[in-house]
């Protein structure tokens, strides 16, 4: 395996030499991203999508996908709510207006392509990238199929092969990421015939919708959808009525899905720098107690010992003296006893000389 | 030196991977100091029993 | 050894081989085997429910996660003996590490089956570094906790084996062992939970917390504590002849110890808990439908055992203390349940939740029962409860 230029980086920054090699995201914690410059998105004005589904139709028309079994052309389809699935990257979905009631709303539902994606983060294998065009794409090559980024995606897009046997894969919308270089746009943006798809720069876009929502206040909703949603998304809506009646979710927040891990990811280090240190620390002071107790132990051991020894010899002295008193004794007797014979035999010598 | 990082996702990415290997080394350091730290602990302890 | 050797070594002339319980576990085989079948040749759609909005079913939400969390008895019980001076727990190491290993070991064979391209596994270790996933995480610390349990192990089956030089050898380890151990555990079991972190829109906000980390922590804890409890109760009933003085001696004191360690942890996590709820002021949710669900979790299942095994502590009374083991052993697979499946996906209606597969529930019970006959089949013939003889001074 050859040594890629960010691994090398990432191993001089370990080194400390980070200062010397230089990147421009060096910079400390508070150091706000605002993705890449000049990407592209897409805007999509719901109140000009007229539900004809011929976005689905050139979608699954230009990424191959397998034949649906109701044509595109059956209207009927948008009576069930549906989602994204593994054959299906797009789909338009119909609900209710609440302002002018029977009317109907169209939206369609595809991948956000998220400046900061959830997918990515999630990603153990790194499968997905968000791209300087602003597409969020998937790499099959290197998935395991564990399927953590479906249920990262706030927005529930990925979908899986699940009758798949050998190669599985997650399936998503490129943004026609391949056609992008290109110089093509994207299936469903060029084939929409009432201009509800805008492609172009994102910073662009967001101008547009601006504009919209500022030259006719009372046919849009103030808010564009996407700007800060989870971070910014590089798809972008506005509507008539409220977002959550086009059955988009309002309380996803803007936190970018990057920054929700970030504390529980920030821990892992210190648990791995500072365990070592609190569990040899705990070992060190159990075994300190134990060697403590032992010593102590030991201690009372020897003491017994020398007592039990001071008993003896006190006994060993004292039965030493009464021998040695009783040997004097017996010395002081015999010496008596002979000095008496001594004097008989002293006496009995007087009287024979006598 | 012209790589900019745009996303904080590209610098999560490059941040945790400096950082997955330090942990590592410093795991194999924790070891090795605490030996070189106790290395002499039990030849002090034998000396000062016989004194 | 010689072919009569590993014979009676391993195939040592037991009871008659057709007993109902044998029965009952060949079936189970049987149906495991088949539906392993159907799973490597029709897919995941052959054997799940698995769908778009509920890519993580009953094999990530029990085998994995609640699985995980039971085998937490490894590291609590040997990091209590070994780095806390618990000496007194010792005969309980063994059991707990074999329960351990077994269980990560089912753990990862699972894996295989749940995700779709079950030999790419080693990719985020070796090929293609995700290093900003919880999952990345999670995946690095069990595969080396895998080989820690194992190497653990491994000393208890090569003392049987009779190889004493490499027994020595990695006995020596054993300090550095279990510190790796608890390490690793202590970063894969809160990394289980924090791979919900990233959302917090789909997890309901009752069970949804910046905590969710600490929170599979912290329980993890009571849950190793209570399954040793529990495995012990079950192995006295069945293994009791293979058990030797100091095992049976100690028992007692093990039971009492982790039931008072599991009580006042249990304690402590419902302190937390509570601070949870009001740091993310979700304290409205509690008189919903999914709020009863959330207390009947909190009081039924931690609130309850955690008293019964303070008053079972304080009374001497080990029925009560089995009893209390039970219903938290019950308590963890229901919270790993309710994060995984349960309360995720809350706001779906009630036609697109997720209900597991009759294939799902199989190859789980199948796991489930690989363990049990593996576990049966060490400790009737490896030192797990006895020590082996030649052995006795080494620790």
């Amino acid at each position: 395996m050859s040594v890629s230029r960010r691994k090398f980086l990432a191993w001089m920054g370990g080194a400390g030499l980070s200062t010397a090699v230089g990147r421009k995201a060096f910079a400390a914690s508070n150091k706000h991203f605002e993705g890449y410059p000049d990407s592209f998105g897409v805007l999509h004005d719901t109140t000009l999508c007229v539900g004809c589904r011929s976005c689905e139709a050139a979608c699954n028309k230009v990424n191959d996908l397998p034949q649906p079994e109701k044509s595109f052309t059956d209207l009927k389809v948008l009576d069930e709510k549906r989602r994204t699935d593994a054959a299906a990257y797009t789909v338009v979905n119909k609900y209710e207006s609440v302002k002018k009631p029977g009317l109907p709303l169209f939206r369609k539902i595809q991948c956000n392509h998220c400046l900061e994606p959830a997918c990515a983060s999630a990603c153990f294998v790194k499968a997905f990238t968000k791209t300087k065009e602003g597409a969020v794409v998937y790499d099959a090559s290197v998935c395991v199929g564990c399927r953590y980024c479906m249920v990262a995606c706030p927005f529930n897009i990925p979908a899986y092969e699940y009758d798949k046997v050998l190669d599985p894969r997650v399936v998503k919308c490129t943004l026609c990421h391949p056609r992008l270089l290109e110089g093509k746009l994207p299936g469903c943006v060029e084939v929409c015939p009432a201009e509800a798809l805008t492609f172009g720069k994102r910073e662009d876009l967001l101008a547009l919708a601006r504009e919209r929502i500022r030259k006719h206040p009372d046919r849009y909703v103030h808010h564009i959808y996407g700007e800060k949603e989870m971070g910014g998304t590089s798809w972008l809506y506005i509507t008539g009525e409220s977002f959550e009646q086009v059955g988009m979710r309002e309380d996803l927040g803007i936190t970018p899905a990057p920054n929700l891990t970030a504390g529980a990811l920030a821990v892992v280090p210190m648990v791995a720098g500072l365990w070592p240190l609190f569990l040899t620390g705990a070992y060190a002071m159990s075994r300190r107690k134990e060697k403590i107790a032992a010593e102590e132990q030991a201690g009372a051991v020897a003491n017994a010992i020398a007592e039990t020894n001071d008993a003896a010899e006190k006994k060993l002295a004292q039965a030493l003296e009464k021998a040695k008193k009783e040997k004097e004794a017996a010395i002081q007797k015999e010496v008596k006893k002979a000095l008496e014979e001594a004097v008989k035999a002293q006496e009995a010598d007087k009287e024979e000389d006598a | 030196m012209h790589d900019v990082i745009y996303t904080l996702q590209d610098f999560m990415l490059h941040t945790k991977n400096i950082t997955y290997i330090l942990m590592g080394v410093g795991l194999v350091a924790y070891v090795a100091f605490w030996n070189f730290l106790t290395g002499k602990d039990d030849d002090h302890e034998a000396a000062g029993k016989e004194e | 050894m010689s072919q009569d050797a590993v014979k009676t070594k391993f195939f040592p002339p037991d009871r008659s081989f057709y007993t109902p319980v044998n029965m009952v576990v060949g079936c189970i085989m049987a149906v495991g085997l088949l539906f392993t079948v159907l799973r490597f040749t029709g897919g995941l759609s052959m054997v799940t429910n698995l769908d778009d909005n509920y890519p993580w079913g009953l094999w990530i939400g029990f085998d994995l996660m609640a699985g995980v969390a039971l085998a937490a008895g490894g590291y609590t019980t040997s990091a209590a003996c070994y780095l806390f001076g618990m000496k007194r727990f010792h005969s309980a190491v063994r059991p707990a590490i074999l329960t351990a290993f077994l269980g990560y070991a089912l753990v990862v064979v699972s894996l295989h089956y749940d995700v779709g391209r079950p030999w790419r596994l080693p990719y985020p270790l070796f090929w293609s570094q995700g290093t900003t996933s919880l999952l990345f995480e999670v995946g690095l610390c069990v595969a080396l906790y895998l080989t820690v349990l194992f190497l653990e192990y491994s000393v208890t089956a090569l003392e049987w084996l009779g190889l004493k030089k490499l027994r020595h050898i990695i006995h020596r380890l054993t300090l550095v062992l279990t510190i790796f151990g608890v390490i690793l555990s202590t970063l894969h079991q809160s990394s289980l939970g924090a791979l919900f972190i990233i959302a917090p829109s789909k997890l309901h906000p009752l069970w949804y917390s910046q905590y969710l980390a600490v929170y599979f922590f912290i329980s993890s804890m009571f849950a190793g504590l209570s399954m040793v409890i529990f495995e012990g109760s079950l192995s006295h009933k069945y293994f009791h002849d293979k058990m030797d003085d100091t095992y049976l001696g100690e028992h007692d004191g093990v039971v009492l110890g982790f039931a008072k360690g599991a009580s006042f942890i249990m304690f402590a996590y419902l302190v937390i808990k509570v601070i949870g709820i009001a740091m993310d002021n979700t304290w409205h949710y509690l008189g919903s439908g999914y709020g009863m669900w959330f207390l009947v979790e909190m009081l039924g299942f931690v609130a309850l055992p955690g008293f019964l095994y303070a008053v079972a502590v304080r009374d001497r009374n080990f029925g009560l203390i089995r009893k209390a083991a039970l219903i938290t052993v019950l308590g963890i697979v229901l919270n790993r349940l309710n994060v995984c499946l349960i309360a995720f996906n809350w706001y779906l209606p009630l036609e697109d939740r997720y209900f597991p597969h009759i294939g799902e529930i199989g190859l789980t019970i199948f796991m489930v029962t690989i363990g049990v006959v593996a576990f049966k089949f060490i400790v009737t013939r490896m030192p797990i409860f006895y020590e082996h003889p030649d052995y006795k001074e080494s620790h």
